[in-house]
């Protein structure tokens, strides 16, 4: 145990930190000090802008929380970040990087899109399971597509899983620009509308989709596996020892190679949900980034499959709140300058935990 | 022109933007520092550059702007990674997240329009009118002459001073370093910072001279590619010229058979830089498999002087 001490300018207090075992309770404190803290720390940005922070986050909470109708809009928004989060916490659980849940997304809507393009005589019932297989598969094999330049290439997966974002999207691109574009369409990138069986029902006030359940379903799953299950455990143990793991005779190549099917075949399931139940077509910028928003819900819920229901609503309602301060003048990116923030205030306090800091009256008054 | 002619011009001008990014990469990787956050730093260089050059109208300043901004980032990576010993891959993201949202922010009010003129270039009398060599060098931006000498001085700087030693030797092994007293932390904050002001300042080559005006995450993956290229050139300023170069010239090479034919839609081409990124790394990962890559040997790991044995 070394402890430190620097007396603060003036002399009254001096700090004191020394080093133990993060508490289990400091993870929550950290979360939430977190948020408030990026909170502030945007503050600043927006006051720079020429508008009052207090009345921004205000219309922002209200606007995401405030009324039923924005309440269901922050949940649609929340059910990809869910299902990413999921995903790329799977990924983080091993330390594997894996950034590219928005090119994961982007495919897992294309081939639910693909179903009903290319198959449109199926028995009407059997659609949506079968767009939901396709968009899991497709994400998955994306996954894996990161993966296995990873494990049998050296390839950094960071950078691998990023430049499948950018293909898939330029796909995406190519595909409702080009041949899927909607002849009626008026010239809107978009694929024509899908029938009503093709569509997750919706429930409630808004747009609220089934998909809602798929995510629910997702969190239980990955309840299950990492904390009822051997493999969960064999996971748990490669996270946080890789070379204990590989004594054990955990194969980690085959773990990766699993964890980024199931990591990518979550973010494809929310791009399948997104199209069956939001937009109804595959369109232009059908995601507006839930891939890489669901890293900051994964690392808010430090990969807590519960803490990953509430950050998921959390950032889903930070979306829809810079929506609507978008109407009082500042950019939709604000959103992105507050997840930014959070992520750091996440990471510089996770260091902290290890820290027990006190301030302490110095012995003698006035200092030395 | 002829076609080849062309494409080299068209490399050099797109590989510029990539050197500068994998040099300030090698810079903080060979100290130990990977530095994940090259595309945020970058598009905030570009934004803060465009910014200062539409109010006050000086290409300097608008330069040392987006240095400064870069090395912004820098300390706070280092305040994250090297004093707060904080995971370097998540402090990486979260500059890139922070700064794509921050630069679409500031960058709102001149999303779309023209870039002011403003950094000049250096016409050389008889370079010139060389065949090839003038349609290069002949009348070129200064930043690229002055990415040409940073490529010099690093080399040497890295290789041939008691300065590169020091940063190789905390690159290698802190605990070693540390005990021939060189301060770990010092070195290690220092060229994490200076490797930031060059991505800084490649945002702003992107910006000023190479894109005709500022958009909203108008690096597009550039930043990402360089972090690749830095292992492409195994940690070596000369080799990352070339590979920027390369680069370079398949991103041109896709406009270029835009321009010729139309048989491949121009979403495929675009696709080549990033399938490109993949596969060549891919190669060098096979060709590593029974050999050192070349990567500093403590990289990614924050160093702990209480647990040194």
């Amino acid at each position: 145990m070394n402890s430190k001490a620097v007396v603060i300018p003036g002399g009254k207090y001096r700090l004191e930190w020394s080093s133990r075992a993060a508490s289990a309770s400091s993870g929550l404190i950290v979360s939430v000090a977190s948020v408030v803290l990026a909170l502030l720390f945007s503050g600043v940005f927006i006051a720079l802008n020429g508008l009052n922070p207090v009345f921004v986050f205000e219309t922002m909470a209200r606007g995401a929380f405030g009324t039923a109708g924005g309440l269901s809009e922050t949940l649609v928004k929340a059910i990809p970040l869910l299902l990413c989060g999921l995903g790329v916490s799977f990924a983080y659980r091993i330390s594997i990087w894996n950034i590219g849940a928005e090119g994961q997304f982007v495919v897992g809507a294309i081939a639910a899109t693909a179903v009903t393009i290319y198959f449109p005589g199926m028995p009407h019932w059997s659609y949506l399971p079968v767009m939901f297989s396709a968009g899991a598969l497709a994400g998955g094999v994306w996954g894996l597509l990161a993966a296995v330049p990873r494990t049998h290439f050296q390839v950094n997966e960071l950078i691998s899983s990023l430049m499948l974002n950018y293909i898939a999207l330029l796909l995406l691109d190519y595909l409702v620009f080009g041949p899927w574009k909607d002849p009626a369409g008026f010239n809107f990138p978009g694929t024509p509308m899908f029938e009503t069986w093709m569509q997750l029902a919706t429930f409630g006030t808004g747009r609220l989709h089934l998909g809602l359940f798929i995510g629910l379903g997702g969190v239980l799953v990955y309840w299950l596996i990492m904390y009822r299950m051997k493999w969960g455990y064999e996971l748990r143990l490669l996270g946080a020892n890789p070379e204990a793991a590989r004594h054990a005779g955990i194969s980690v190549t085959k773990q990766i190679l699993l964890v980024m099917l199931i990591s990518g075949g979550l973010a494809g399931a929310a791009g399948m949900a997104e199209v069956s139940g939001v937009s109804h077509r595959l369109m232009y910028s059908i995601s507006p980034g839930y891939g890489y928003t669901a890293i900051i819900v994964a690392w808010l819920a430090k990969l807590n499959p519960w803490g990953l229901i509430v950050s998921s609503v959390l950032c889903g309602g930070v979306i829809v709140g810079g929506y609507s301060v978008q109407m009082i003048g500042l950019p939709a990116s604000m959103s992105l300058i507050v997840q930014g923030s959070i992520l750091f205030f996440l990471i510089g306090g996770e260091q902290l935990r290890s820290y027990r800091v006190r301030l302490r009256l110095t012995s003698k008054p006035g200092g030395e | 022109m002829d076609f080849i002619t062309a494409l080299l011009v068209a490399a050099l001008s797109a590989g510029t933007p990539l050197l500068f990014a994998t040099l300030g990469g090698i810079l903080s990787e060979r100290c130990g520092v990977i530095f994940l956050g090259t595309e945020g730093a970058m598009l905030m260089g570009a934004v803060v550059s465009i910014m200062t050059l539409s109010r006050t109208g000086s290409w300097p300043l608008a330069v040392v702007m987006a240095m400064l901004v870069g090395a912004a980032f820098g300390v706070l990576h280092g305040v994250l990674c090297v004093s707060l010993k904080a995971n370097q891959t998540v402090s990486g993201m979260a500059i890139t997240l922070f700064g794509t949202g921050l630069s679409a922010f500031l960058g709102k009010p001149y999303a779309g329009l023209p870039v002011p003129a403003g950094i000049p270039k250096l016409n050389i009398p008889v370079l010139q009118d060389v065949p090839v060599i003038g349609d290069l060098f002949g009348s070129q931006n200064v930043l690229v002459w002055a990415s040409f000498m940073l490529v010099i001085a690093m080399q040497a700087y890295i290789y041939r001073t008691g300065w590169g030693l020091k940063l190789r030797a905390v690159g290698d092994s802190p605990s070693t370093a540390d005990a021939m007293g060189i301060q770990v932390a010092a070195v290690r904050y220092g060229h994490v910072v200076a490797g930031a002001m060059l991505i800084g300042l490649s945002g702003a080559y992107l910006v000023l001279v190479f894109s005709p005006n500022w958009m909203e995450g108008m690096t597009a993956g550039r930043g990402w590619i360089a972090v690749a290229l830095v292992i492409f050139a195994r940690w070596n300023p000369v080799r990352a010229l070339l590979g920027a170069y390369l680069f370079g010239a398949f991103e041109a090479l896709g406009y270029r058979i835009q321009t010729v034919t139309d048989a491949v839609p121009p979403y495929f081409l675009k696709m080549l830089p990033y399938l490109i990124t993949i596969l060549v790394l891919m190669i060098i990962g096979w060709n590593n498999r029974r050999k050192p890559s070349g990567q500093p040997q403590s990289l990614g790991a924050p160093y702990y002087r209480e647990q040194r044995t």
